[in-house]
């Protein structure tokens, strides 16, 4: 497949540089944007290089009270906020499909597969159709305003389970066999021998839900009435359109920045494992 | 070490019985390979020894205990798998102590149980890499460690050998070998090799269809098989079968050819098993082949062909070179205690 073909190099070469503008740009300008102060993101055209305002802006965003005129948590409330959350829906994502792939793949018990099918179905039933109810049942819980009603009702997931059974029908059924003459109970089984094996899988799978997490808005939106509650995701949007004044892009654009931090930081510290968790098949 | 009993044993799925009836006593230390075509249930009988099947009706005992009820940890065995089913995330020392960890020695003990069978294998070297790291033969000593370490009473071996090239599967049938006779301990060793199952067993058990069809020494097994399928399955080439009428001492090939057995007293339509190697060149002999084909083997030369004047199909093995060309007669004998009579109908040997 090691072609020298000039035109067709620079064609691949163009899409790409292509490709990596149409992303690169916007996280640029936003970088830009949160190091000049109020008065120049007022003025046109945008600056395009970067000021010297960055430490003021971050300064001001992460531990002020937000935009002036509103009272807004400080956003290192919002990102601790946005980080329990995202770590909750995704360990307890993970923890109770592993458990529930765990007893489809190796026990026999009466209805199995009915059970796997109503996990199955719950596919069709992502938090935004049932979003009513759901809000009926942990306000009756009394769990508003909590880190639980954040992330209990996103925790069931049936794409997890579903993955997690097909790693576990790719296991050997030797392995099994062979915990078994060494004398290992099914719990045994499940810590020593099925959790090392998996590890690739649970550590993609812990980066996808994990930016799933993070990026929640409706729900938080829905269930978080206090402000010492509010999300940052959540926030950026309520920042555009708060108060009279015009959008105070400096401090809007440092959150966006902040925003984006957690999530590249999961992506790029778990590559590896990322990339050998969606590839590797051999067992 | 242990004597195993198996009596009146049967498995079914369901409504199918897959096992008939197994009866069989193995004595302690002594070294059983189960051999038969693919879907005989030869595993099927190794695993319900190791307590990975359950058992349809009969009884298992090892060491003059019932098992049945038992689960694999708590039956004293070890087993080799075929695919070794070696824990890939482990190194090879924790493969091999992982069992005993769970059975709560110590740590000291743990590391001298691990380091004498590596010792005995000669695996130290790799004590601390992983499964994956190794190649074919290093993992199947690995295996084999992590059986020897239990010191179990019984070694369950289920065609340990059957993903290894055939150089090495000879090497490692040889160790297997020494390493039962040396340990002492009472061993299952399944195949469907029949060279294997010859070269390893104190005794072999023929399965065929779920039956046992034979269970005895391999010579036993070469000179005197049960059955027609025993005759065919032990032995290389196998051996030429063809219809014939007996009567007192003297068989009637299909041909009008007259060979003599040893088998007096008997007449009726038997089928006829002559073994490739025991037929001798001789121009006077009774039995005639038209040679199609000639295959040179070195130290011998198989010549293939058809009963003359009919189109049974006949193999003979003669020691040497022979330069024979296709389309050509010759002419064999063969030693009347050598020519085997099973009946027509039960395929069963007719005793001598």
């Amino acid at each position: 497949m090691v072609e020298n073909r000039p035109l067709a190099n620079f064609i691949t070469h163009l899409v790409l540089v292509l490709g990596v503008i149409a992303i690169a740009l916007p996280i640029w300008i936003t970088f830009v944007a949160a190091t000049h102060d109020e008065i120049r993101m007022a003025q046109a055209p945008l600056p395009l290089w970067p000021g010297n305002q960055l430490w003021i802006n971050l300064k001001q965003t992460l531990f002020g009270t937000g935009l002036s005129g509103t009272e807004t948590a400080p956003v290192w409330l919002m990102l601790f906020n946005s980080l329990s959350m995202a770590l909750m829906i995704s360990l307890g994502k993970i923890a109770i499909s592993l458990l529930s792939a765990f007893a489809i793949v190796y026990f026999k018990f009466p209805f199995r597969m009915t059970c796997f099918w109503m996990i199955f179905i719950t596919l069709m039933l992502p938090v935004e159709v049932r979003i009513l109810p759901t809000f009926e049942v942990v306000a009756n819980l009394g769990m508003l305003n909590s880190y639980w009603g954040l992330s209990i009702p996103l925790i069931a997931s049936a794409t997890a389970t579903f993955m997690f059974r097909q790693v576990f029908l790719t296991v050997p059924d030797e392995m099994l066999e062979s915990a078994r003459i060494d004398g290992a109970g099914p719990m045994r089984f499940f810590w020593d021998i099925l959790l090392p094996l998996s590890r690739t899988n649970i550590a993609a799978l812990f980066v996808i839900l994990f930016i799933f997490g993070w990026n929640q808005y409706l729900w938080p939106l829905l269930i978080t009435t206090d402000t010492s509650m509010t999300t940052i995701v959540m926030s950026i949007k309520q920042m555009l359109e708060a108060a009279e004044q015009s959008p105070q892009w400096n401090i809007i654009m440092t959150t966006a920045l902040l925003a984006m931090i957690p999530p590249i930081f999961v992506v790029i510290s778990m590559q590896k494992l990322f990339v050998q968790g969606l590839t590797e098949t051999d067992k | 070490m242990a004597d195993i009993k198996l009596t009146d044993l049967t498995k079914s799925y369901g409504p199918t019985e897959v096992l008939h009836h197994i009866e069989g006593d193995i004595n302690d230390g002594e070294f059983i390979v189960i051999v038969g075509p693919s879907g005989c249930g030869k595993s099927t009988l190794l695993r319900m020894v190791a307590g990975l099947e359950t058992v349809s009706s009969g009884e298992i005992q090892i060491g003059g205990k019932r098992v049945n009820e038992l689960e694999p940890s708590a039956r004293d065995i070890a087993m080799v798998f075929q695919n070794y089913a070696l824990y890939p995330h482990m190194s090879v020392r924790e493969n091999m102590a992982y069992g005993l960890k769970i059975r709560k020695l110590s740590k000291a003990e743990i590391n001298r149980r691990v380091e004498e069978a590596a010792d005995i294998l000669e695996i130290r070297e790799y004590l601390d890499r992983k499964p994956r790291q190794l190649s074919g033969g290093q993992r199947q000593r690995v295996a084999m460690g992590r059986a020897i370490v239990r010191d179990p009473q019984v070694f369950l071996f289920d065609e340990p050998l059957s993903n290894l090239d055939a150089k090495l599967r000879v090497q490692m049938r040889l160790e297997i070998r020494k390493l039962q006779q040396r340990l002492g301990v009472t061993s299952i060793y399944v195949t469907h090799d029949q060279v294997e199952a010859m070269t390893l067993g104190d005794r072999l058990m023929v399965l065929n269809g779920g039956y046992v069809e034979q269970f005895g020494t391999p010579i036993e097994l070469y000179d005197r098989p049960a059955s027609v399928f025993v005759a065919g399955f032990i032995g290389s080439p196998a051996m030429n079968f063809v219809p014939a009428t007996s009567d007192n001492g003297v068989a009637t090939l299909p041909n009008d050819a007259q060979v003599s057995t040893s088998l007096g007293g008997h007449s009726g339509s038997v089928l006829i098993g002559l073994r490739p190697e025991h037929l001798i060149p001789d121009d006077a002999g009774a039995i005639s082949i038209d040679v199609e084909m000639v295959e040179q083997l070195g130290a011998n030369t198989l010549l293939h062909g058809t009963l003359s004047g009919t189109d049974h199909a006949m193999v003979a093995s003669v020691a040497g070179h022979v330069t024979a060309d296709g389309d050509s007669q010759h002419r064999f004998r063969i030693a009347p205690d050598l020519v085997h009579l099973f009946d027509l109908q039960t395929e069963k040997r007719l005793a001598i």
